[in-house]
């Protein structure tokens, strides 16, 4: 999508993922979050049924709640939608935030 | 979870009197520990734990608030104390301003919901502007309870 003479183009990425570590989306998970989407320069929200977060806010982040078993559908609006939206399902799915899964 | 679920209420200090980060810690935990929530002789072990999870990383995540944790065996639900400073204090948050409201929790080990629960309470009023600033006016223990038992009847507030 183009919106008119000088900008980027817009693209948008969603995937829906699951919080498979044991403690949920703590604070230290946040953070990894936040930080991990500061490191883009598109806009993403994470929605965990009806809260909706800013991806790039840590009191937001917190705000969630994400219990094990949880699952955050991420959008990302941005040159790097992509990108960011990968590199958040690896965090979450695969590193599971280095910590343990639920037993 | 509400506030009143988890929020000692005889752990709320208006005025805390330590100007640092460990002393508040210090502070609050002993509030509970006098309170009776901690059980016998933990006190020392439960300030060093949130201390310890502290020193990892700050949990002044901005805006005048910081939120010090830990998981203990002791508690078998979540119990949290809340105190005030006028003056500030250098909690290393993450916006490397000072932090004048510290809401301190203790949570079970084998509970992490719970643990969530009540952080989703904390950091969904703490979001809100009004919250902060009333919470900031309060002068008295009686007044700090009295805000939060109406933010747990207002979901705007």
């Amino acid at each position: 999508m183009r919106t008119g003479k000088g900008s980027v183009e817009k693209l948008v990425c969603e995937a829906e993922v699951e919080i498979k570590n044991a403690d949920g989306l703590h604070m230290r998970p946040a953070m990894q979050f936040v930080d991990v989407a500061n490191r883009f320069s598109s806009d993403v929200t994470v929605a965990a049924g009806d809260n909706i977060a800013d991806g790039k806010s840590i009191m937001q982040m917190s705000m969630l709640a994400a219990t094990c078993g949880t699952r955050l559908k991420i959008k990302a609006e941005g040159s790097d939608a992509q990108k960011v939206v990968g590199a958040l399902r690896e965090l979450v799915e695969e590193k599971m935030f280095g910590e343990p899964p639920r037993r | 979870m509400k506030f009143a679920d988890f929020i000692c209420f005889k752990a709320v200090i208006p005025g805390l009197r330590a100007g640092d980060r460990d002393g508040v810690i210090a502070e609050l935990v002993s509030a509970l520990d006098k309170a009776g929530k901690l059980g016998k002789g933990n006190r020392e072990d439960i300030i060093k734990a949130v201390i310890r999870r502290e020193k990892e990383a700050s949990t002044g995540l901005g805006r005048g608030v910081a939120i010090p944790h830990v998981k203990h065996p002791v508690v078998k639900d979540v119990v949290a104390a809340i105190g005030q400073s006028s003056a500030g204090i250098d909690f290393s948050a993450l916006d490397k301003q000072p932090v004048y409201t510290v809401i301190l929790l203790i949570s079970p080990v084998d509970n992490p919901d719970k643990h969530l629960q009540a952080m989703e309470n904390v950091f969904r009023h703490l979001q809100q502007e009004k919250f902060r600033k009333f919470l900031r006016q309060c002068q008295k223990a009686e007044q700090i309870e009295d805000l939060l038992r109406e933010a747990d009847e207002s979901p705007f507030l």
